[in-house]
C-alpha cells in the first residue's frame, strides 16, 4: 500500500535533529503562518479533529476532541503536557521521534499550544532518556534562538515556552494524572478522574496531555489538511451513518520478539497484523504462538487471531485487545506462557504506586501464585483463584495499572489452558533463561 | 554546614527554578542537579534542595525515594542497570545478568569490594527491540548485549 510517511519520512537525514537542517525541508514554516494570523486556534482544532488523529499514548482518544474539552472564557491558565515518558514494556518509538526529528515535534507543540491558547509546555521525558533528553534540549534552545519560542514567537506577539522536564524512573508517571503530580513536585502517584485534567490538570489548571507521536503528527496535518490525513488508513462508515471502523492515519510501530527484524516501522492502519509481521519485520522466526499487539498491557491474541486482526483500533476490541502503545511482542511456540505471564506480573507488582489496596496487594499475589506455578506447585484452585483476584481488582482502583495487569492475565488463562495446566505437575516444566522449553511436550501426568 | 550547589550548577538552578508557576515543581529537576555532582543524594543534599524550594527536608526524601533513579545510598563508580522485562528476558537478559555476576563476582544488588560497580536490573528501558541491553549509570545505553560485548565494555570502563 502507498502512503505518505508522516512520521519517519526524515529518520535517515543526517543532522536531522539541527534545526537549519529541520527548516531547509520546510519545519516550522506552518506554524509561522499560522501563528502570523493565517489561521485561529479553533481552526486548527477543527483541522485536527477533521484528520481523525486519536492518541497513540495507550488509550486511542480523538486528540481534536480532546483539544476540545478544555473550558472555554476560563481565566485560568493553559497547559500542554507531551507525554515522552515511554515505559510500555514494548514501546521504543518515541525515542525514535527524540532522537531523530525534535523539530516536528517541537512546531507540533507549537501548534498544538496555540490550538487551547497555552503559553507554557512541558515535555515531560521519562529520566532514563538522558541521550534523547539532551537531543531534545538542544532543539529547543535553537527554536528559542531563531524566535520560534519565547515572548513573541515567530514575532507574532504570542507567547510560549517550553520546558523539557526529567523524570526519574517510574513506570507509572506514563499515566497522565500521575505524570502531572510528578511534574508538580510530587510522589508520582495517580489521581481520581473526575476532574480531569481538561479542567483540573497541572496546578489545578485547564490541561491537555498527549503523547509525543501524537503531537508529532500535527504538523503535517495542518501543512497537508485534515482530509489528506483522513485518506490514509481506514475509515468506514456504518449504515446508521457513523463510523464502524476510525482507524485514519498512520502509526509508528515497534516490533521485538520472535521476529526477523526488530524495530521501528510507520504503517498506514488497516493492514492486517500478519502483513505486518511479514512484510516489514521481517517474519516470524520460529513457528508462531501469539503475540502481544501494543505493549504488555494488552491482551494476548493467539496464533489464529494475529492471522485474522487487522491494524485498527477496532479490530483489536473485535479480538478482545487494544492497539495500546504500538509496541509488538511475538511469542514462538518454545516459549512459555507461564514464564512470559510471570515476567510480566513480576512488572506489574513492582510498578504498582501502592495508593490503591487492590492493585498493590493484587498484583503482588498474582506474581506470587504465578512464580508457585512456575515451579510447579500450582493447581487448579490456584487458576481459579488468580481470575478471582483480577475480578477483585477491576474498577476498584484509582487508575488503570491494575487493568493492565488483570486484562491480560486473563487472556492468557482463558486463551492458553492448557499450557498453565500443564504446569500441575511436580517441579513443572524446565526453561532455559530465554523462557524456552527445554522440553516440548509437556511431562506425562501433567493433564488434570 | 554541609553541601551547597557548585557557582555553575547554582546558575543552572537559578534558571530552571523560573520555568514553574510554583517552586515545588523545580523540585525533582534539583534532586537530579544534586545527583550529578554528588553521584548520590545525601541527607544533606535533600537538606539543601528542599531548602532552595521553600521545602521540608522529608518532602524531599518522600519524593526522592519514590523515584528509582534517586540514590538514597553510595553506588559503584559505574551503576550497570541491565533491562529484565519481557522483550530483553526474550533475547538473553538473564543469560547478560548471569555474566555480568559472574565476571564481576557479586550478585545483583551488590557493588563490587573496590567500589567500582554497582550491578541492578531494571524494568524496560525503551529498547526493547535492540536487547539485550543495559545502562550505566543512569546515562549510556548498550543494546544489542553479547558477553563478549559485555567483556569489552566492562575493560573500557576505567
Ligand atoms: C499505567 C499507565 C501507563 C501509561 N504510560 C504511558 C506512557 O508511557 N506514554 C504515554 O504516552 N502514555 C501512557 N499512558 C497513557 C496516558 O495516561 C495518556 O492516556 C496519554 O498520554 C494521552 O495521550 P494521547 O491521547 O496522545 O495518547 C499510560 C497509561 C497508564 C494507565
Ligand atoms: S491502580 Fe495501582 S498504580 Fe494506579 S493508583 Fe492505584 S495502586 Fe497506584
Ligand atoms: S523490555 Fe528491555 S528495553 Fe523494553
Amino acid at each position: 500500500m502507498s502512503f505518505p510517511k508522516i512520521l519517519s519520512a526524515n529518520w535517515g537525514v543526517p543532522d536531522n535533529h539541527h534545526i537549519n537542517v529541520a527548516m531547509s525541508r520546510g519545519q516550522y514554516d506552518v506554524a509561522r503562518e499560522v501563528l502570523g494570523g493565517a489561521r485561529t486556534p479553533d481552526d486548527i482544532t477543527a483541522e485536527v479533529k477533521k484528520s481523525g488523529l486519536r492518541g497513540r499514548g495507550g488509550a486511542g482518544f480523538p486528540a481534536g476532541m480532546k483539544w476540545g474539552f478544555l473550558p472555554k472564557n476560563d481565566p485560568r491558565p493553559r497547559y500542554l503536557v507531551i507525554n515522552a515518558d515511554e515505559s510500555e514494556p514494548g514501546t521504543y518509538k518515541d525515542r525514535r521521534i527524540l532522537e531523530n526529528d525534535p523539530h516536528m515535534l517541537i512546531e507540533g507543540c507549537i501548534l498544538a499550544s496555540y490550538a487551547i491558547q497555552a503559553h507554557a509546555c512541558y515535555i515531560y521525558v521519562r529520566g532514563e532518556f538522558w541521550h534523547q533528553q539532551s537531543i531534545l534540549r538542544q532543539a529547543v534552545q535553537e527554536a528559542y534562538h531563531k524566535g520560534f519560542l519565547g515572548k513573541n514567537c515567530f514575532g507574532s506577539g504570542y507567547h510560549l515556552d517550553i520546558t523539557v522536564h526529567s523524570g526519574a524512573g517510574a513506570y507509572i508517571c506514563g499515566e497522565e494524572t500521575a505524570l502531572l503530580t510528578s511534574l508538580e513536585g510530587e510522589r508520582g502517584y495517580p489521581r481520581l478522574k473526575p476532574p480531569f485534567p481538561a479542567t483540573h490538570g497541572l496546578f489545578q489548571c485547564p490541561t491537555v496531555v498527549n503523547n509525543v507521536e501524537t503531537i508529532a503528527n500535527v504538523p503535517w496535518i495542518v501543512r497537508h489538511g485534515g482530509d489528506a490525513y483522513s485518506q490514509i488508513g481506514k475509515y468506514v462508515v456504518g449504515p446508521d451513518g457513523r463510523p464502524q471502523v476510525d482507524s485514519r492515519g498512520t502509526r509508528l510501530m515497534c516490533a521485538s520478539g520472535a521476529i526477523n527484524k526488530p524495530g521501528v516501522h510507520e504503517i498506514p492502519l488497516g493492514i492486517g497484523l500478519m502483513e505486518y509481521i511479514d512484510e516489514y519485520c521481517g517474519g516470524v522466526k520460529g513457528e508462531l504462538k501469539a503475540a502481544i499487539p501494543g505493549g504488555s498491557s494488552c491482551p494476548i491474541l493467539t496464533a489464529d487471531e494475529v492471522r485474522s486482526v487487522e491494524m485498527t483500533y477496532e479490530s483489536m476490541a473485535k479480538h478482545g485487545t487494544m492497539f495500546g502503545s504500538g509496541g509488538l511482542i511475538v511469542l514462538e511456540q518454545q516459549t512459555s506462557l507461564v514464564w512470559v505471564l510471570h515476567n510480566l506480573l513480576r512488572f506489574y507488582s513492582h510498578e504498582s504506586c501502592g495508593q490503591c489496596t487492590p492493585c498493590r496487594e493484587g498484583t503482588d499475589w498474582l506474581y506470587k501464585i504465578l512464580g508457585r506455578m512456575l515451579q510447579g506447585k500450582g493447581t487448579e484452585d490456584d487458576l481459579r483463584e488468580v481470575l478471582d483476584i483480577a475480578d477483585n481488582m477491576e474498577g476498584r482502583t484509582i487508575c488503570a495499572l491494575a487493568a493492565a495487569a488483570t486484562m491480560p492475565t486473563r487472556s492468557y488463562i482463558q486463551k492458553f489452558r492448557e499450557e498453565f495446566v500443564s504446569y500441575f505437575v511436580k517441579g513443572g516444566r524446565p526453561v532455559d533463561r530465554r523462557g524456552r522449553y527445554l522440553h516440548p511436550v509437556a511431562p506425562v501426568g501433567a493433564a488434570v | 554546614m554541609g553541601y551547597s550547589f557548585s557557582p555553575e550548577t547554582k546558575e543552572k538552578f537559578d534558571v530552571l527554578v523560573t520555568r514553574y508557576p510554583e517552586k515545588k515543581a523545580a523540585l525533582i529537576p534539583t534532586l537530579w542537579l544534586a545527583q550529578e555532582e554528588l553521584g548520590w543524594l545525601p541527607p544533606e543534599a535533600l537538606a539543601y534542595c528542599a531548602e532552595l524550594l521553600d521545602l521540608a527536608p522529608s518532602k524531599a526524601l518522600s519524593v526522592a525515594s519514590f523515584y528509582t533513579m534517586f540514590n538514597l545510598k553510595p553506588v559503584g563508580r559505574y551503576k550497570i542497570e541491565v533491562c529484565r522485562t519481557l522483550s530483553c528476558a526474550l533475547c538473553g537478559a538473564f543469560e547478560i545478568l548471569d555474566h555480568l555476576e559472574n565476571r564481576l563476582g557479586i550478585r545483583v544488588g551488590e557493588t563490587t569490594p573496590d567500589g567500582k560497580f554497582t550491578l541492578m536490573t531494571q524494568e524496560c528501558l525503551a529498547s526493547c527491540g535492540t536487547g539485550p541491553m543495559m545502562q550505566v549509570n543512569g546515562k549510556r545505553y548498550f543494546e544489542s548485549l553479547t558477553p563478549q560485548r559485555v567483556d569489552e565494555i566492562l575493560n573500557s570502563l576505567a
